[in-house]
């Protein structure tokens, strides 16, 4: 938005007007207050069991929007494009840590629509290489605060995760992760088949196929309200005067002299200095328009909900061998994730013969399954590297960076990822983000942690 | 459901009757061949947005490998091809120009 008697942008309602049209000078007084009051006079009404009380004695009627909607002004110190966790996150931090509010975070879709809304929301850092651990931990350690932080209830659940052993190589595998993990200060542990069964007693142990031969267990993990995170930074960043615009998808990229200098949308032209690309599986797409390619290659993962049933298993267990795993949400629903397409596409669908691998896999090793309706199916278009580890980076085009390649797995590291993301866009450097340059596929400095989890969610 | 025809013994095979192969038409780069070829050959997949042909493997059948012409989008399956040839033949090109008369591909149009 710009003020419409003086038509000029951004940050002038915080310093003292400078337009020098001396006819108007009283009406333009007038008009600016109006105008601050509207955009950042916004004040968030904090969420407390006392505003629950005091609304329940008032029928509700005085709840607010938890974020604006406004047009995009013309111009904006930084664009962040997609409104998924990260981008919001990106936002996020930009304000809470580096004070760049003069921010638009714009949305082809809505709010957490991409990935962020689709994802089973498993939440976990028993990552094997030192740099996915940093940044997976950063990110874990943020979601125990997160509902604080941002007064809103994300529900983050450390219910513990348990990723099963179910060959001898992943055994091996689990125990050497352990062992890293040790290191790296991640707290997890190797468990044996009993306690397995202990923490899950509708497993059954003895597969035919795939017997449970133990776990690699990290107690602090567990699963948060997708939804909830992003809504919960977009009213953060609204609050903090940002223009959280839905609705608005970037259809082209312009540069000059090698910088971008803004970006077209669906809502028109609009200029910033820098540009944040975080849209996941349409990251190529994306840097296409920008004139630069990305290694990165998209697909569907799927995932499921059966019918609500009674409480039956209180932690997450991960399948990978089998392909498969599952956590029951606060609703009853058992949450099931599947495979990802072996073929690259958008069609936010996956193939049907996933679904009956997944099932048929779980239905080994938790017998229970089938008898369980399965309500729903969905799938998001997800971007995976040739490492399976994300791009928190800089770009081709000097103040173009882009943050994706979270494939099957990123929703668990939202806040860090906008963590390092918001410093290296502040700061040009981010020890977080430094070994998940773009550049190091160049370089042969790959963080391999493709054959660390077999899968990745 | 993913089908494709195999252009060796004509079964329409549904995709668990096939195998993936990836990105198609790749020049294979290796000794002698500068950082910046290797790099692109091995990370730089192309990732369009639409058309796109890909290497699939008649796995579950004649075990042949051939080639496809696909939308990424819609799922449409312009056709399926030779694996001996280093560019879709004009027919394949035509067929697709049809529907998506805007449409290129690396540098194949
Ligand atoms: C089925 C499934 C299960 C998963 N399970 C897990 C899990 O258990 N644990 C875990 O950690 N991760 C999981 N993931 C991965 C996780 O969901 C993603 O890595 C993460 O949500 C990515 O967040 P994002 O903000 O980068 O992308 P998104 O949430 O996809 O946001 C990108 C946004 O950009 C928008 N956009 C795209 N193009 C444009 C444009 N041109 N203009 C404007 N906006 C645009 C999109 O509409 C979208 O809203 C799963 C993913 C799927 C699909
Ligand atoms: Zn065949």
């Amino acid at each position: 938005m710009f003020c419409w008697i003086c038509d000029s942008l951004g940050r002038h309602v915080a310093t003292i007007h400078k337009c020098d049209d001396k006819r108007r000078r009283a009406q333009r007084a007038l008009v600016h207050i109006q105008w601050q009051s509207r955009t950042i006079g916004f004040a968030m009404k904090r969420y407390s069991a006392f505003a629950v009380a005091r609304e329940a004695l008032r029928y509700h009627t005085g709840w607010e929007r938890a974020w604006r909607s406004p047009e995009p002004k013309r111009h904006y110190d930084v664009i962040i494009v997609g409104a998924g966790g990260h981008g919001l996150a990106t936002a996020y931090f930009l304000g809470k840590n580096f004070g760049i509010t003069n921010v638009a975070i714009l949305e082809k879709g809505w709010l957490g629509g991409g990935n962020t809304g689709r994802n089973t929301t498993i939440i976990r850092s028993n990552y094997l290489q030192d740099p996915s651990a940093a940044l997976y931990e950063k990110a874990r350690s943020l979601y125990e605060t997160m509902s604080q932080d941002l007064n809103y209830n994300v529900m983050f659940s450390p219910r513990g995760v348990i990723m099963l052993a179910q060959t001898e190589h992943e055994v091996r595998g689990y125990k050497r992760t352990a062992h890293a993990n040790a290191l790296q200060g991640v707290q997890t542990e190797w468990i044996e088949p009993a306690r397995v069964k202990e923490l899950v007693p509708i497993i059954n142990l003895e597969g035919p196929r795939y017997p449970v031969l133990g776990g690699l267990w990290q107690e602090r993990g567990g699963t948060a309200r997708h939804d909830a995170v992003a809504w919960g930074y977009a009213r953060a960043c609204s609050d903090m005067g940002m223009d959280v615009i839905q609705k608005c998808e970037v259809t082209g990229v312009r540069s000059e002299n090698g910088r971008v200098v803004g970006v077209d949308t669906t809502k028109g032209a609009i200029d910033c200095d820098k540009l944040g690309m975080v849209v996941a599986g349409n990251c190529s797409h994306l840097s296409e328009m920008a004139g630069f390619r990305l290694p990165v290659e998209s697909v569907a993962l799927q995932a499921l909900v059966s019918e609500p049933i009674k409480p039956c298993m209180d932690v997450v267990v991960m399948a990978n061998t089998v392909h498969g795993y599952m956590s029951q949400s606060d609703k009853g629903e058992m949450v099931i994730g599947g495979g990802t397409d072996g073929f690259n596409n958008y069609t936010q669908r996956g193939s049907f013969h996933h679904i009956e691998e997944t099932v048929r896999a779980l239905n080994e090793t938790f017998p229970m399954v089938s008898r369980l309706k399965m309500l729903r199916q969905w799938g998001g278009i997800v971007d995976v590297t040739g490492d399976r580890s994300p791009l928190v980076s800089k770009t081709p085009v000097d103040n173009i960076f882009v943050n994706a390649g979270w494939g099957t797995g990123g929703f668990k590291a939202i806040p860090g990822s906008g963590w390092a993301m918001a410093e290296l866009m502040a700061t040009g450097h981010s020890p977080l983000a430094e070994e998940f340059s773009m550049m190091r596929f160049k370089e042969g400095k790959f963080i391999d942690e493709s054959v660390a989890a077999g899968v990745a969610h | 459901m993913l089908i494709l025809e195999c252009p060796y013994c004509g079964v329409k095979a549904e995709e668990t009757e096939l195998a993936a192969g990836g990105e198609a038409h790749l020049k294979r780069f290796g000794p002698g061949s500068s950082d910046e070829e290797f790099h692109d050959y091995l990370f730089m997949r192309e990732n369009p947005k639409g058309v796109h042909f890909e290497r699939w493997r008649h796995a579950n059948g004649c075990g042949k490998w051939f080639h496809a012409a696909r939308c990424t989008m819609t799922l449409e399956v312009f056709g399926t091809y030779s694996a001996q040839t280093t560019e879709p033949p004009q027919e394949i090109k035509d067929k697709i120009s049809e529907k998506r008369p805007d449409w290129t591909w690396r540098d194949i149009k």
